[in-house]
């Protein structure tokens, strides 16, 4: 049977992807996020994957306003990045686990969550970039099951909405028959405003907050208005509905295992956090 | 939805019906021939979109508070400014009347 062994968020800001091309990990600006990194890598190299679902949303490369879904569920054999006008290195492509997609599409939907199903999807650098941070190397180890969130246009989905979505995908892949080791990703975040008068918003009470919570009271987080987290994180800080939604599809006994927190990469307080997953037979076995 | 949080547009149903010319335009921009072209003839550019007269003068005073007023998303937007070289410091240095300097040291000292 799967297992689900864990956990990762981090910020996806572009700047990350120029900062990576341009070998700038050990500048003073961007090390203390980068240096973050260090024991993501011990805990991949520790917990070995062989998938990873990202929670993430598209900032206008596979979606574009006109028809914009509120969850959508990737189910490609590979997925390609493209250029997104921002001067950011174009991503060399993931490959998919369809199976594993349409396992998770078909449990979604008998669950009640009427996604959007995507046998061919563009990512962006929400996935790319926190998919480099974690692999830095040549190759990818993991495949991905990307799920798209909108976080763009309102209404957007409640934070228990996608705190229940990601219980949906957790209880999918506990019942998904094959062995794989699968991983969580939610991406983006934390505190931030890029527009209007209230631009560079930050809010780092509010960030140890949801960090406090989300290992092991999600729910107190769940009860917060969308109007209510902009006006706490700032507009592009409803990111963190990719984040609740990671935390809900971890189904055992979780703990935090790592924890950097950085103010500012470009407009953004960045996170990045590693969560353990331990099942319930592994807790009764100990 | 309620609308009462200082300086900040809620990119709602009505931001977006009102942009949507405007934001088709930026996501055009996701293409290197498509920028060069707005590069080439910006007026021709707008118009090839179906911009308004709001959106026109927006764009062309590089006005980002003026952009949002006419219904743009900041995530499209980027890819505008993108194209003259800003990033989201230089913008929101621009909608905040600070300089840029001024801008980053409002973000260091939010971490302090």
């Amino acid at each position: 049977m799967a297992k689900i062994i864990g956990g990762v968020a981090t910020t996806h800001v572009p700047s990350i992807g120029k900062a990576i091309a341009e070998n700038k990990q050990n500048d003073p600006y961007w090390k203390p996020f980068f240096r973050g990194f260090d024991y993501v890598h011990y805990w991949l190299a520790r917990e070995k994957p062989d998938v990873a679902v990202v929670f993430s949303n598209d900032h206008g490369l596979n979606f574009f306003l006109d028809k914009l879904p509120t969850f959508a569920v990737g189910a490609a054999s590979e997925y390609r990045n493209q250029d997104e006008g921002w001067g950011i290195p174009v991503s060399r492509a993931i490959a998919g686990d369809p199976a594993l997609s349409w396992h998770i599409i078909n449990r979604l939907v008998a669950d009640e969550f009427d996604i959007t199903m995507c046998q061919e999807m563009l990512i962006d650098h929400a996935v790319t970039i926190p998919m480099t941070l974690m692999w830095p190397g040549e190759t990818w180890p993991v495949k991905i099951v990307p799920v798209s969130i909108n976080t763009v246009q309102h209404p957007l989905p409640s934070l228990k909405r996608c705190l229940s979505l990601g219980r949906s995908v957790g209880r999918a892949i506990q019942s998904y028959p094959q062995d794989l080791r699968v991983m969580m990703v939610g991406t983006g975040g934390l505190s931030h405003q890029l527009d209007g008068k209230r631009a560079g918003f930050i809010n780092k009470e509010f960030d140890k907050l949801c960090m406090d919570k989300l290992v092991g009271e999600p729910e107190a987080l769940a009860r917060y208005s969308i109007h209510d987290w902009v006006e706490q994180a700032g507009a592009q800080g409803v990111e963190f509905l990719n984040w609740i939604a990671m935390r809900g599809a971890l189904t055992g006994q979780v703990s935090e295992a790592h924890r950097n927190y950085h103010i500012p990469i470009s407009n953004t307080a960045a996170a990045t956090v590693v969560y353990d997953n331990r099942d319930e037979a592994a807790r009764r076995a100990a | 939805m309620r609308q009462d949080i200082p300086g900040t547009t809620m990119f709602d149903g009505d931001q977006a019906q009102k942009g949507l010319a405007l934001n088709r335009m930026c996501y055009s921009f996701n293409s290197a021939e498509n920028r060069a072209a707005f590069l080439k003839n910006e007026e021709g550019y707008c118009g090839q979109f179906g911009l308004t007269e709001e959106q026109r003068a927006a764009v062309k005073s590089r006005n980002v508070l003026a952009m949002i007023a006419a219904g743009g998303n900041v995530y499209y937007l980027a890819k505008l400014a993108g194209i003259f070289g800003l990033n989201v410091q230089d913008i929101g240095a621009q909608q905040t009347g600070a300089t840029v300097d001024q801008f980053k040291e409002k973000l260091a000292a939010a971490g302090r």
